[in-house]
């Protein structure tokens, strides 16, 4: 089936049937490969997009569903909390193998856009999807902190 | 940084044309040198004529840091800045690329990549820089001893180039026998905290390609129907259901008939496919047993004599004076099955080249062992096969198995195709956590001896488990007179001075495929160590950290340099000072030639729920090269072992194992561990591992911690076992 999707500013042609994950359009039709693919389930956050600036999963979000949305990837992200978030990462150095780490960056974008200045409470409730078996947990809270800092400077 | 990620790019750099100075090791460990016009070397680095120096890594990056560690050696003896050291992973080559605390194999694993790399690297840095300054030294007619080469600018008494210049001559120059090492009072990027990450960039802006990432102009993505039932064949099939998908193309049976490979144009269309399959599976040679039976024989072999002496003590000698002895602790562990579930699940990527072999795309933990299967299978000379490295999504053990299972499935799947498209097997997380190879269950019972001051008298250990190592190609590297040191190792070699220490080991057969996970026998044997040796302080009155140190007063390196972390973790982590409502437990453990003492301090109880506060780590692992990719190590490792030992198991009911993905095989989340503290302890001995040394301590420190509230755990996970967290 034929479809439009507004993505990283641009819109896209995409032909994939209803029932398809977003995520599957995404790497496989499209080639952005970013987004990754950790359990298909919702359970671990590595395909994290954002729909209209909110991060969803996008395993679980079907392609029918997002038309006439804006869709963000991890290489779309362009904002100065993206980049605030970006710098804080690369400062940290968090990232270990990196697989999920598209998708905390985009979980981190979004709760950066709602709390500017998030207490650590806060961080662990809103990342409590994003898994990372590298286990990098205390530098993700870390660079959080670190991005709001960047923000507010 | 110039990966090359791209087939196109992967086809230019094999044919290395724009590099002009070559510099690496013959088997024999001399230093080689070729320029580019000369001989197929594979070198460790490469510097083209326009100044660009390329660390060429031979250790695949599952996060453990050998892009960032073994550029910072290369760059470090070089004298260039590491920002201007670009990196490749290095082609499938056991001559050129072993690991050389494995023999003729190249590999990553046992935590050994830089331990065994650090003289290596070096020396090939310090030769291509010998080789610059003397080529420089020839130009300007002076003496090589009055050059330096610095941020990569060659410098001498009224002379100045950039290193850029000399290349080509220095290409042209005999490699010297015994290139000059910095005195480490001289490293700049060696034990700097500053140095980041090479492999960070790429991994925060989705750039990074992972095996997973892969896409390949006509490609077909493969995915397998396997046996429900561990072991079971495939009977029959049929695709009919599957016809209607779209994009799909085709099923068929494994030549071995573990499963069958439905190929689809993408992977959604190839899991719907699989998914409409209908399989008869033979389970007539399939696993049968439920965990409860794998767990009641492991008990019951741990309560009789055991098969091998490990020790080689007088165990009957041993058991009566603990008979004897004033208080006496017996106490009985069990460790259920755990999987890796590495983020990125197994994939791995097989083309066709145009001169008839095939190039093998790979996170490739193992590279000799997947590059003979594929070998053998495809029918293909070893040099017909290639393997194009790229990044892991981590692996813990996973992606090394002796057998190349995941590697020996696409070639299998893409045998059965005419081999003109590209086949990309992909993994799904169900996959990951059905798919066998987990760690292995083991059993230990322990019965220790103190006299009436607390004094330990005698110590009578008995372990069961499943062999890793016995029946693979590491055989002969673990397994001695019957006894496979993987089992036991962290309890015959404890470095704690036992009088009257007995080891009995025996093997259960085979239940499922077993496999290394991270830190292999101390998963189990560090905790159950750390346990006893706690609840003999307790037995005996004593502080832990004092009972510890005194079994420890022996005068040699080892003790000394583990009582060191144990001493340092203590101090760091305010031991015998938690705050109110809180409790402590320390851990100490040696694996992989790193000592590391971890501290866990925990709120709550077992009851009501533990929360882990903190957890204070202290590690010696030799020289640190890059300390701060050592702290991320440790955090990582003291993540993984705490994750697993508060709530994960795979069980098996009739041969089928019960989880399938992260909902029942949950794993360690932001919350569940407050705050995470590294302190490396300054040593100037050859570094040792990292990637798994973490790992062991972590546990039985919590179990000390949550013991302190009053409930021992001596079977895991806690959750199963009377431990709720919040
Ligand atoms: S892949 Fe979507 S949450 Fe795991
Ligand atoms: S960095 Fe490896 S899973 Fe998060």
């Amino acid at each position: 089936m034929a479809m439009t999707l507004k993505l990283n500013g641009t819109t896209r042609d995409v032909d994939a049937e209803p029932g398809t994950p977003l995520l599957w359009v995404i790497r496989d039709e499209l080639k952005l490969t970013g987004t990754k693919f950790g359990c298909g389930v919702a359970s671990c956050g590595a395909c994290t997009v954002h729909l209209d600036g909110e991060p969803v999963r996008s395993c679980q979000t079907y392609v029918e569903d997002v038309e006439g949305a804006e869709i963000t990837t991890i290489e779309g992200l362009n904002s100065d909390i993206s980049a605030a978030v970006q710098q804080a990462w690369t400062e940290l150095d968090v990232v270990q193998c990196g697989y999920c780490q598209s998708g905390q960056i985009m979980s981190a974008v979004g709760l950066l856009s709602e709390t500017a200045k998030p207490t650590l409470e806060e961080i662990d409730l809103y990342m409590d999807g994003n898994a990372c078996r590298c286990a990098t947990y205390q530098r993700i809270r870390a660079a959080i902190q670190r991005a709001s800092q960047i923000m507010e400077a | 940084m110039t990966l090359n990620t791209s087939r196109r790019g992967f086809l230019k750099s094999a044919a290395a044309t724009a590099a002009v100075l070559y510099v690496g090791a013959r088997p024999d460990g001399a230093i080689a040198a070729a320029n580019a016009e000369g001989a197929m070397l594979n070198p460790f680095v490469k510097i083209s004529s326009d100044g660009t120096v390329t660390a060429i890594v031979k250790h695949f990056e599952k996060g453990q840091g050998p892009a960032t560690g073994l550029t910072t050696l290369i760059a470090e003896e070089l004298g260039i800045p590491i920002e201007d050291v670009a990196y490749e992973f290095a082609p499938s080559d056991a001559g050129a690329y072993n690991n050389l605390f494995l023999g003729p194999f190249q590999g990553t694993g046992g935590s050994t990549a830089m331990a065994n790399s650090f003289m290596q690297y070096r020396r090939a840095g310090a030769a291509a820089r010998d080789m610059l300054l003397q080529a420089a030294a020839n130009a300007w007619g002076v003496d090589a001893s009055t050059l330096s080469l610095d941020d990569g600018v060659i410098k001498g008494p009224g002379y100045e180039a950039p290193l850029a210049d000399f290349v080509a001559a220095a290409a042209q120059i005999a490699p010297p026998a015994e290139p000059r090492l910095k005195d480490p009072s001289e490293f700049k990027l060696i034990g700097n905290e500053a140095v980041r990450r090479k492999d960070t960039p790429p991994k925060i802006n989705g750039t990074a390609t992972y095996a997973m990432d892969l896409h390949l102009d006509n490609q077909m993505i493969a995915v397998i129907a396997r046996s429900p039932r561990m072991g079971g064949l495939v009977a029959g099939f049929d695709e009919s259901d599957a016809k209607g998908i779209k994009d799909f193309i085709r099923a068929a049976e494994l030549p071995n008939k573990a499963g069958v490979v439905v190929f689809a144009e993408n992977t959604w269309a190839a899991l719907q496919a699989r998914a409409a399959l209908a399989v008869d599976w033979d389970f007539s040679a399939a696993e049968t047993r439920s965990s409860g039976e794998i767990r009641d024989q492991l008990l019951a072999a741990v309560n009789a004599d055991p098969e091998y002496n490990v020790t080689d003590t007088d165990q009957a000698a041993i058991g009566a004076a603990i008979d004897k002895a004033a208080t006496v602790l017996d106490e009985t562990f069990y460790f259920p099955l755990l999987a890796h579930a590495p983020m990125e699940p197994l994939t791995c990527t097989i083309e066709a080249t145009a001169d008839g072999g095939v190039i093998l795309h790979d996170g490739c933990q193992f590279p000799t062992g997947p590059h003979m299967a594929l070998s053998q299978i495809l029918q293909l000379p070893m040099e017909k096969v290639q393997i194009n490295t790229l990044f892991a999504g981590g692996s813990f053990g996973r992606r090394a198995t002796p057998t190349a299972d995941y590697q020996v499935e696409a070639a299998l799947a893409f045998a059965v195709t005419d081999r003109t498209r590209p086949v990309k097997l992909v993994w799904t997380r169900e996959d990951d956590i059905t798919g066998g190879y987990y760690r292995p269950a083991f059993a230990h019972r322990v019965r220790v001896g103190l006299d009436g001051s607390g004094n330990i008298i005698a110590w009578d250990h008995r372990i069961a488990g499943q062999s890793v190592m016995k029946g693979t190609a590491f055989e002969d590297f673990s397994v001695h007179h019957g006894i496979d040191h993987s089992s036991v190792e962290g309890t015959s070699d404890t470095l704690y001075t036992i009088p009257g220490h007995f080891v009995g080991l025996t093997d259960v057969a085979k239940a499922t495929s077993v496999l290394w996970w991270r830190s292999v026998g101390h998963t189990h044997t560090a905790y159950v160590m750390e346990s006893m040796i706690d609840m003999a302080a307790k037995a005996a009155g004593h502080d832990p950290v004092e009972f510890r140190l005194d079994l420890l007063a022996g005068g040699d390196t080892d003790q000394a340099r583990i009582a060191g972390v144990l001493q340092l973790a203590a101090e760091k982590g305010g031991w015998g000072k938690a705050a109110d409502g809180r409790t402590q437990g320390i851990a100490v453990h040696k694996s992989f030639g790193s000592y590391v003492a971890e501290l866990v301090e925990v709120s709550g109880n077992a009851q009501d729920g533990v929360q882990i506060e903190k957890v204070t780590c202290a590690v010696d692992c030799g020289i640190a090269v890059n300390p701060d990719v050592i702290k991320a190590q440790m955090e990582g490792g003291i993540g993984y072992g705490l994750g697993h030992a508060m709530r994960n198991e795979i069980t098996l009911t009739e041969g089928a194992v019960d989880q399938s993905n992260f909902p029942d095989y949950e794993p360690l989340r932001i919350g569940d561990i407050g705050a995470i503290e590294v302190h490396i302890v300054p040593s100037t001995e050859p570094p040792t591992g990292v990637g798994e040394p973490g790992t062991p301590p972590s546990a039985p420190a919590l179990a000390n911690a949550i013991a302190a509230t009053g409930h021992r755990v001596t079977s895991l996970p806690m959750v199963n076992n009377g431990v709720s967290f919040s």
